[in-house]
């Protein structure tokens, strides 16, 4: 059984202007000490979803279902999800200033973690927090411990948030963005750290990220999101040299660097959906170059496709065609010839239109 | 400030635009550029306390047509030598070179010409444009200043630009919020484009953009180049991006530049042990690469630029380090057995296919002693 089990996770935030779907039926499993990487772009959903299941949502609609270790996350009161949250799951943030308090000093905040859960005496919680602080290589964690957030550098502020997390060895870790605000050297020496970690403590990851680099450094298995949804999920090899979903292609083929790139980025024209208007069946399709009628029409199942054992990915394109190669663009180019019909040229005229008007010009 | 007085540069009394063409000259020149930072205290007679070192000492050229990167960490002072360049700050000292003419001392007026053929692209597409005015007037804003275009010939030149960047010219009068992030960086860019400048200083013009739409930008700043033969200094700190765009590569260092060569050159043997550890800690998105690559992790953070270590700044946290780097700066040079073009400031240069080891204790030996020693392994209770 997998650790975690999200089946069919949805989450609304009704707003003045409309409703804002910004998780839309997604399932996914984390398996424990594994690395789930959930990559997209903002507003895909992806931190949405993380924070759904810990209750972190005030004023969100929230269904669907999410075992962990068997329990109902979505069923539990406040009261039961406190008793979880920290101890069981921990969530480390993109943004170690604004999750860390400006007004209490770091060993207190790292001692009130661990006083909430365990019934520890005050001078144990703080030894403990040193000892976390010399854990995650700050110096001098003595004196660091009565250090404030805002006397911590970027890279020190994220390290006490990992210490903070890691205090009550969690067996699930949601790492939301955790190195995007910092230099990749710094990046380098987090990941190593929550690594050595993960791999003594036999704790599971979920990393959230919109960087493929780093999601092709620590996971063990992806899911692409896109507009609040599955777009394609398997393990990361298959992400980066079999891809099935023409948004993951994309995404490939617009990163310098990124395995089958090469030469001249290509993009993925236009920008993503706003979640109070979604696109009609397949989300992607108005951005997609394999968009046939059947896409404008009908929203694709996340089923198994061939690039590995797995593999889900949720496109109309048939399932056997996967991969970044030119052979594989072209197999997918000739099966949507002849599945273009009147939707399909209504969506060019619209923007062909738009190009006209010198709208998308250099997309 | 302390501003030293250099003798002033014959041309700059009367800059003309026309008066340049020698096509071998480098487009822009730096020479010893230094830029420090007074750090005042006290109400009435602000004391200087110390200054932060931002930018010390730097030389480069930017040749035409070219495209420079310029990479490092935070606080390493790439975007403070960008404001040199641009003299958006004035310099401690040193001069700047642009196309023959020292423009250091040239006071605002002498400068403008100038300015017309140096253009900035920031990184906030958010906070680079003023959310009051109208993108029309944004754009249109240098050809006002400059006194090239009014009323209908401003608004077609204007239209003409945005159409260049992919923006739909009858969007000429909404506002900066009423775009997209992509959008407002191609706002940015026919702001910079409008008085068609030589040199364009991007400063992390896609770090804020979602991947999809950074590379629409990375092309489009391209297809640019090509079409005015633009010349780029390029400021990130995604290596991949810089790797992507560049002919060049700086690497700077606490103010310094460490490392320059060819993109090629600089990102397949590295000499300097700091560019070794950058290059290693980016994260590609290429799996295997990611995987196999051998990490030097690299321990503590920068150290302040107020306070910099002495000799070598980087000894601190070099894994290479010995008794001398402490002690004797190394100059910028070509090292034995490199091409002309690559300049390498390190004592001991990492050699080709070189490891490096990390300085301190591995982290798994001190996970693996919390582990045994941390209490309440079993015994925990939930309160």
């Amino acid at each position: 059984m997998s650790l975690l089990s999200v089946r069919d996770l949805t989450v609304s935030f009704p707003t003045s202007d409309g409703v804002v779907r910004a998780v839309r039926g997604l399932s996914f499993d984390v398996e424990a000490g594994q690395t789930l990487g959930i990559v997209g772009e903002t507003g895909s959903g992806k931190s949405v979803s993380a924070l759904s299941l810990l209750g972190l949502n005030p004023g969100a609609d929230v269904s669907g279902s999410a075992l962990f270790e068997g329990k109902e996350l979505l069923a539990l009161g406040p009261e039961q999800l406190r008793a979880v949250r920290g101890a069981e799951i921990a969530m480390i943030f993109q943004d170690p200033l604004s999750s860390l308090h400006p007004y209490y000093r770091v060993g207190w905040q790292i001692c009130e973690a661990i006083r909430t859960h365990r019934r520890t005496s005050r001078a144990e919680a703080m030894r403990q927090a040193v000892e976390l602080l010399r854990l995650v290589s700050i110096p001098q964690p003595e004196r660091r411990v009565q250090s404030f957030p805002h006397e911590l550098s970027g890279g020190m502020r994220q390290r006490a948030m990992i210490a903070m997390a890691l205090a009550l060895r969690p067996k699930l870790l949601i790492a939301d963005e955790p190195t995007t605000a910092l230099d990749a050297t710094v990046q380098a020496q987090l990941m190593e750290l929550l690594g050595g970690m993960q791999r003594e403590l036999g704790m599971a990851m979920i990393v959230i990220t919109h960087d493929l680099g780093l999601v092709a450094t620590v996971a063990d298995s992806v899911l692409v999101m896109y507009a609040g949804r599955g777009a394609e999920r398997a393990d990361y090899r298959t992400i980066f040299h079999s891809p099935h979903h023409p948004y993951t292609r994309g995404l490939l083929a617009s990163i310098p660097g990124a395995a089958g790139s090469g030469g001249r980025l290509v993009p993925i024209v236009g920008q993503p959906p706003s979640l109070i208007r979604i696109p009609s069946g397949c989300a992607f399709h108005p951005r997609c170059p394999f968009a046939m009628d059947v896409c404008v029409r009908d929203q694709p199942p996340f089923v198994p496709v061939s690039g590995g054992e797995g593999h889900l990915s949720a496109c109309w394109l048939p399932p056997d065609v996967v991969g970044v190669d030119a052979a594989a663009d072209a197999a997918r180019q000739r099966f949507v010839e002849g599945r273009r019909g009147p939707a399909i040229a209504r969506l060019r005229a619209a923007i062909s239109g738009a190009r006209a008007r010198g709208g998308v010009a250099h997309v | 400030m302390s501003e030293a007085a250099t003798p002033v540069n014959p041309a700059s009394n009367e800059p003309t635009l026309a008066a340049a063409p020698a096509g071998d000259r480098p487009l822009l020149q730096l020479e010893n550029v230094v830029k420090h930072f007074p750090i005042r205290r006290g109400i009435f007679f602000k004391r200087q306390i110390g200054r932060v070192q931002a930018v010390e000492g730097v030389s480069l050229e930017v040749r035409r047509g070219e495209t420079l990167g310029l990479v490092g960490e935070t606080g390493c002072g790439k975007s403070t030598l960008a404001r040199c360049i641009t003299r958006l700050h004035p310099l401690t000292s040193g001069r700047v070179i642009f196309d023959g003419v020292d423009i250091t001392r040239l006071s605002a007026g002498q400068l403008r010409p100038y300015r017309r053929r140096m253009q900035m692209i920031f990184q906030d597409p958010f906070g680079s444009l003023n959310p009051r005015r109208r993108v029309g007037s944004i754009i249109g804003d240098p050809l006002a200043i400059h006194g090239i275009a009014d009323g209908g010939e401003r608004k077609r030149q204007v239209q003409e630009l945005m159409e260049v960047v992919g923006l739909n010219p009858e969007h000429y009068n909404r506002f900066p919020s009423e775009f997209s992030g992509g959008q407002r960086q191609r706002i940015g860019v026919a702001r910079a484009l409008a008085l068609r400048p030589s040199l364009i200083v991007c400063d992390e013009p896609v770090s804020a953009l979602d991947v999809s739409v950074q590379a629409q930008i990375i092309n489009l700043l391209e297809d640019l180049q090509g079409e005015f033969g633009l010349t780029y200094v390029f400021i990130a700190h995604d290596l991949a991006v810089v790797e992507h765009v560049s002919d060049r590569v700086a690497v700077m260092y606490l103010g310094k530049i460490v490392e320059m060569a060819d993109t090629a050159e600089l990102f397949g043997s590295p000499r300097h042990p700091y560019t070794a550890a950058l290059l290693s800690a980016s994260m590609v998105a290429d799996p295997e690469k990611a995987r196999s690559s051998h990490r030097v992790v690299l321990y503590g953070d920068v150290p302040s630029p107020i306070n910099p270590p002495s000799g070598c700044r980087f000894h601190t946290r070099c894994p290479k380090a010995q008794p001398l780097c402490s002690v004797e700066e190394p100059p910028l040079r070509v090292q034995a057995g490199d091409p002309g073009g690559h300049l390498t400031a390190c004592h001991f240069p990492v050699a080709p296919g070189e490891q490096l080891v990390g300085a301190e204790p591995a982290i798994s030996a001190a996970v693996t002693e919390f582990v045994a020693t941390s209490p309440g392994a079993g015994e925990e209770e939930t309160v």
